[in-house]
């Protein structure tokens, strides 16, 4: 009995860690709306921050408090830097564009916190009074522990008080209902945000700076602790903090006894937990249905066909690309094959972004199973390269199929992080199943067959057919199954008015994303002669979206020009410096700012402008 | 690191000339060296000082076969696929003679794997699973580290020692965890008829969750505990263990703990009388390893870790490697290396013919704090040649 | 002939009555109003009727079918036309388009995945376009249209199915009184050139005795009145709850 008391006690503590680190995330999405994926990021700037404040200061309790409170107010002022220098200059631009904002800021912190503390994990020595324990039941319950028991609901009570007891709170929550009135009641709706958005990360900072005495600040904690806070949110509903925390302890305490019955789980417990919860309650657990915050649909821009100068263009893109292998070398064609596979991968997931209007952030997921497809088809069944190729799509897409309809049922960030467990999951049994798949090991030795196993030869065979993928997709999106598909986004009450089915609609685009998908993870696998987890990681899924986002939502030449511009300044930076996340965040930054609507939309805006002056 | 690094632009324009005809004569040798440098950074930052370090002292005692040994490093970030297409980059562009590296044992495969492939030699480092030259073995495959197998073997004699009935195991979960415990738990078993193991755990790498991890590990009421957690993992897995007492009056045997970059983290509330193998880096006292660590501080004013020691040791075993072959030929290297011994900081080891797997043992000893910094003690040298199996069990698990 | 016919139809939400016992009947090329004070249950009415909400009890039949409680979807597919309150268009596409996805779902061409959709039924499109008098402005965005231009475009979408029954929800509701009257003038035209029967609530009394021809009353979820104008006019009943209610002529 005593251990079941103390495990409920571990597990108490472990939740008001998980809802430290997601209460500021819910805060900002809950009134800005921006998903800030650099949250991780100011949870891991909180620790650092914390461990050079606080291994300068005496050991004792009160001033432990005050060192963590001074780290949540550095990283308030480093929000607020954010926010101003950054978010407030696209809070108009497509949804999801903050996202790739903030993932630029990921990138940046990331060699800042190398380059500011060095390489090593950084520890707080521990005072006397953070190793006590209490004796409960027989058993040793730490005493920071009990203390961290306390602190969640007491945040929790706080924000509640300052939410509904305060003028600033009483605005905020207005804004998170509607903003125009707020506008019209004459609030300065840029100072409201900003203070939102450092009210986050100050919670951040405080989460980060509150785990050091369980532990240390270390390079690896920003995509841990996003991964754990956006699982937390979601679950609760987003913008609900008490759903939050409500997430936070069913999460904790299933983690804490999920382990003593079944150890392996520890992958997937929490992904598993996040799909339940999203197929029984669409909008989590306290969750309600998101309102459109800024009106989007009245805001998108019309799709048009390609210009004739653009299809030109594109004719002559291709042209060079059947001519260069007889000019470049070996090393470049292997990177314009990398970069070919991934504009039909990028390209698939347009399908859903797009005319779909399903953000997804587990497209890996289908590029993945694709690989491993292909893998077991040679290496399983022995079957040949091209009967590979046909098992991969067809693998994936029959994933997507089963899967696709909890998907499509859900809609927006909800949407996105349902796909993110199914990818988690995936990724979890490929990685745990050593006996099958080889574990982290991945399968090795699936390379070309012989007669394309010059790098020249494989190299026109994936220019054949993903420049013929990514056109059919096209075609298709500019069929009446695209413009139906459209439809349903852009109202879906007119679109079930003339009799659309929008959940057949989506789920086929699903699929035919998952197909395309996985026929890209198929020539991976080949390109590379082996294949990883990592194909399935969420790493790539970002990737998608960071080439989707990059290049553009409006129209298929957005995910090719995004897919192309990222592979090659990603394999370039590589390459050239080992700041190559500084710079690659910093561009990414750049070019969000310069190119709001993506590189390829906001190209042929200015075109279409020029043009019409 | 400039020095040793050529701009995207550089290796695009050599797109005119297919295959330059390189000159022999006194040009360097390029070894084409790839870690997770942006990754795995606590790594691999003392790592490369280590290569570095040694290719200054082999360069400045004249190189190999009459010719200065290169360098060219590039950061796969963590991913096997960026890790083949940088291989393909240093082999055809950078034309380099053979490529090295690795920290992570995926990565280590997937290179393993293009150097079959391409017919071009690859020497590891330090990624540790027993693939890399057993199941998955290829011949222009050498591996330098101690592999998982031998880090569980080195360990075995001191465990039994404890004479510990009820063991439990926490390991991260993915495919190294997973070894390292299967050997553990095989070998113990055949030394110590009767040992049960009677509880393990499977922390998520990064992501443990120590509290609850500790505290199921204690309801198995067991005598002894089998570790492998490592990094910022086990700093957690110590701090709740050593608060809730997980670790008093048990034997505790930990894989990897004494290295200095798993140990030193762990500053004051390292528990003592753990059994863990290890780099003791201030108290070595022979020639070899003081000669090595008096350069390594002199060049970098800190002391150096385990991956000093492996970047260090790589070097020189490839340039021992070239030297028995006479030349920097895939096919003969391929062979030549095979035999060749070569000096580390920990005394001279030799790359094993049957699976070229390198004979670099390293320290067993014990935590303890000396001054409240984190130690090792009572620590002696095991050759890797003294942690392998029987050729013959090598000779079934490895393809022909 | 009979269009739409329904009979005794209740709903209540959470023990609160909505609507009660309704009934009443569309005749093809009629123009019924239905109109009540605010909380009448005109939308709860509506939505029964078009599939949003299913009734309690009662029957709605169209064109002597049984429609109760069928989706949204299959009320489309049974010849019903629906406009909203706010306009739901597609603001990605071009108003020709708009049209065109309407007709590509009525004469089920969804499922199409090569052949460019701007090559499905194009001049039908522009045909009901010039109906509404939108023809000029068949190429340009929908998401730009002024929002009288909207309004029609909707009408044009409504159509494409080739309804029997056209439901509009507020179809004035945001415009300027001089457009009001034009274009539910445009609606009663297609009405009776098409046979379409067509119930609209609307909260303009001059546009309710300007184009219906029948008037329906509602108040408190059951129907006080019905008749036409002039009936409506001197209705005791109808009288007493807009002169009680305060709401005057001319809506909001």
């Amino acid at each position: 009995m005593g251990f079941v008391l103390v495990q409920f006690l571990t597990g108490l503590a472990s939740a008001s860690s998980l809802f430290l680190v997601a209460a500021g995330l819910t805060v900002i999405f809950g009134v800005t709306r921006v998903v800030n994926f650099a949250h991780g990021s100011l949870y891991m700037l909180g620790a650092y921050l914390g461990w050079t404040i606080l291994s300068r200061l005496p050991g004792g309790p009160a001033w432990f408090a005050g060192g963590v409170v001074l780290a949540g107010l550095g990283i308030a002022a480093v929000g607020v830097l954010i926010e101003v220098l950054l978010l407030q200059r696209i809070y108009k631009a497509p949804e999801l564009l903050q996202l790739l904002a903030t993932f630029g800021v990921v990138l940046v912190v990331q060699d800042l916190v190398l380059k500011l503390w060095g390489p090593n994990d950084l520890t707080l020595s521990r005072p006397p009074w953070m190793r006590s324990f209490v004796q409960i039941a027989g058993e040793r319950m730490p005493f920071y522990d009990l203390l961290m028991i306390g602190i969640g609901p007491l945040v929790l009570l706080a924000l509640w008080l300052l939410f509904t007891r305060t003028r600033w709170g009483t605005l905020v929550r207005a804004a998170t209902q509607d903003r125009e009135m707020v506008a019209a009641l004459g609030v300065d709706q840029r100072l409201l945000f900003t203070t939102v958005f450092a009210l986050g990360a100050g919670l951040a900072g405080i989460g980060g700076a509150l785990a050091l005495p369980d532990g240390s600040a270390n390079g690896q904690m920003d995509l841990t602790a996003i991964t754990d806070a956006f699982v937390v949110v979601v679950v609760g509903g987003l913008g609900s903090l008490p759903g939050a925390y409500l997430a936070s302890l069913l999460i904790a305490l299933l983690q804490a006894f999920g382990i003593v019955l079944l150890p392996k789980i520890t992958l997937v417990l929490v992904f598993v937990v996040m799909a339940v919860v999203l197929v029984v309650r669409p909008n989590g657990l306290l969750g309600r249905k998101l309102t459109l915050a800024r009106g989007e649909a009245n805001t998108l821009a019309l799709v048009r066909p390609a210009e004739p100068a653009l299809r030109w263009l594109g004719v002559a893109a291709l042209l060079l690309a059947v001519w260069a292998p007889w000019f470049v070398g070996p090393f470049a064609l292997s990177v314009m094959t990398e970069m070919l596979v991934a504009m039909l991968f990028a390209a698939s997931l347009h399908v859903m972004m797009g005319p779909g209007g399903m953000p997804s952030f587990g497209h890996a997921a289908w590029f993945g199973l694709g690989a491993y497809g292909a893998a077991f088809a040679v290496k399983g069944l022995a079957l040949s390269m091209p009967a590979a190729l046909v098992v991969a799509p067809f693998g994936a897409a029959l994933a997507a199929l089963v899967f696709g309809g909890f998907v499509v049922r859900l809609s927006g960030v909800y949407l996105a992080m349902l796909t993110l467990a199914f990818a988690q999951i995936v990724w979890a049994v490929m990685f745990q199943a050593v006996s099958v798949t080889g574990g982290d090991n991945g399968i090795l030795g699936v390379w070309p067959a012989g007669w394309a196993s010059n790098p020249r030869v494989f190299y026109w065979l994936t220019l054949a057919i993903c420049v013929a993928c990514v056109l059919v997709l096209r075609r298709a999106l500019y069929a009446p199954f695209g413009y139906a598909l459209r439809a349903t986004r852009d109202s879906a009450l007119r679109a079930e008015a003339i009799g659309l089915n929008a959940g057949s609609l989506r789920l086929v685009a699903l699929v035919i994303a998952g197909a395309a998908a996985g026929l890209a993870g198929g020539l991976a696998a080949f390109s590379k002669g082996s294949v990883f987890p990592t194909y399935i990681s969420i790493d790539r899924s970002v990737d998608a979206l960071v080439m989707v986002l990059l290049g553009g939502v409006q129209s298929m030449a957005g995910p090719v020009v995004g897919a192309l511009a990222y592979t090659g300044l990603f394999d370039m930076l590589l390459m050239v410096t080992d700041l190559w996340r500084l710079v690659l965040g910093l561009s990414i930054i750049a070019l969000v700012l310069v190119f709001p609507q993506g590189i390829a939309g906001t190209t042929y805006r200015l075109w279409l402008r020029g043009r019409e002056a | 690191m400039k020095l040793y690094r050529r701009t995207f632009l550089a290796s695009a324009a050599t797109v005119a000339a297919p295959s330059i005809v390189r000159a022999q004569g006194d040009a360097p040798i390029r070894i084409g060296e790839i870690n997770s440098y942006t990754a795995v950074p606590a790594f691999t930052v003392p790592y490369r000082n280590g290569w570095q370090l040694a290719v200054e002292h082999v360069n400045a005692a004249g190189g190999v076969l009459g010719r200065k040994i290169e360098v060219v490093s590039r950061d796969d970030a963590g991913k096997p696929a960026d890790a083949i297409r940088l291989a393909g980059e240093l082999v055809n562009d950078q034309k380099v003679d053979l490529l090295a590296g690795g920290f992570l044992s995926n990565v280590g495969l997937a290179i393993s794997d293009f150097a079959r492939q391409d017919r071009k030699l690859f020497v590891a480092g330090e990624p540790l699973t027993d693939a890399l030259v057993w199941d998955k073995g290829n011949r222009y495959t050498y591996r330098l580290r101690p592999s998982t197998y031998m880090q569980a073997a080195m360990l075995i004699d001191d465990a039994v020692k404890l004479q510990a009935k009820r063991w439990v195991t926490v390991a991260p979960n993915y495919e190294y965890g997973q070894s390292a415990v299967k050997w553990f738990k095989l070998l113990l078993a055949a030394k110590q008829p009767g040992v049960e193991f009677v509880g393990e755990q499977w922390p998520a790498l990064g992501k443990i969750d120590a509290g609850a991890t500790v505290a199921a590990l204690a309801e198995n009421k067991p005598d002894a505990i089998y570790n492998v957690t490592f990094g910022a993992d086990l700093t957690n897995f110590v701090r709740q263990g050593n608060t809730r007492g997980l670790f008093e009056g048990k034997g505790v045997v930990s894989v990897l703990t004494g290295e200095p970059e798993y140990l030193d983290p762990l500053g004051n509330e390292t528990p003592t009388g753990w059994i863990v193998t290890g780099y003791p880096v201030n108290s070595v006292s022979d020639p070899a390893n003081k000669a090595f660590i008096d350069a390594y501080m002199a060049k970098y004013k800190e002391q150096p870790k385990m991956g000093s020691v492996v970047g260090y040791a790589l070097i020189n075993a490839i340039v021992a490697g070239i030297k028995k072959t006479g030349s920097v030929d895939s096919e003969k290297m391929a062979d030549g290396f095979a035999g060749s011994s070569f000096a580390t900081p920990f005394g001279s080891a030799d790359w094993r013919a049957i699976d070229h797997q390198s004979t670099l043992g390293t320290y067993v000893g014990k935590t303890a704090l000396k001054d409240g910094k984190p130690v090792m003690v009572d620590w002696h040298y095991v050759s890797g040649a003294d942690a392998l199996p029987s050729d013959a069990e090598v000779k079934k698990m490895r393809p022909a | 002939m009979t269009i739409l016919n329904v009979a005794g139809i209740s709903k209540s939400f959470g023990g609160v009555r909505a609507v009660a016992d309704v009934s009443f009947s569309v005749a093809a090329g009629e123009m019924l109003a239905l109109i009540g004070p605010n909380g009448a249950g005109k939308s709860t009415c509506f939505n029964m009727l078009n599939g949003q909400t299913a009734p309690d009890s009662g029957r709605v039949t169209l064109q002597g079918r049984d429609i109760t409680g069928l989706s949204p979807r299959r009320i489309w597919r049974l010849g019903v036309g629906r406009t909203f309150q706010i306009t739901a268009t597609f603001a990605s596409m071009t108003v020709r388009e708009n049209v065109q996805v309407a007709l590509l779902a009525h004469h089920r061409r969804v499922w199409r995945f090569l052949r460019p959709a701007f090559a499905w039924f194009g001049a039908e499109a522009d045909g009901l376009l010039a109906q509404v008098g939108m023809a000029e402005q068949a190429s340009r965005a929908a998401g730009v249209l002024a929002y009288g231009d909207l309004k029609r475009l909707e009408l044009a979408i409504a159509l494409a199915n080739a309804p029997a029954l056209l439901l509009m929800d507020e179809p004035t509701a945001g415009m300027a009184p001089s457009e009001r009257v034009a274009l539910m003038r445009l609606a009663r035209d297609l009405a009776s050139q098409r046979g379409i029967a067509v119930l609209f609530t609307e909260h303009d009394m001059d546009v309710v005795f300007g184009v219906a021809d029948r008037i329906l009353v509602l108040n408190r979820g059951e129907l006080i009145a019905e008749g036409d104008g002039p009936a409506i006019r001197s209705d005791a009943r109808v009288r007493a709850v807009y002169l009680g209610s305060g709401a005057t002529s001319g809506g909001h």
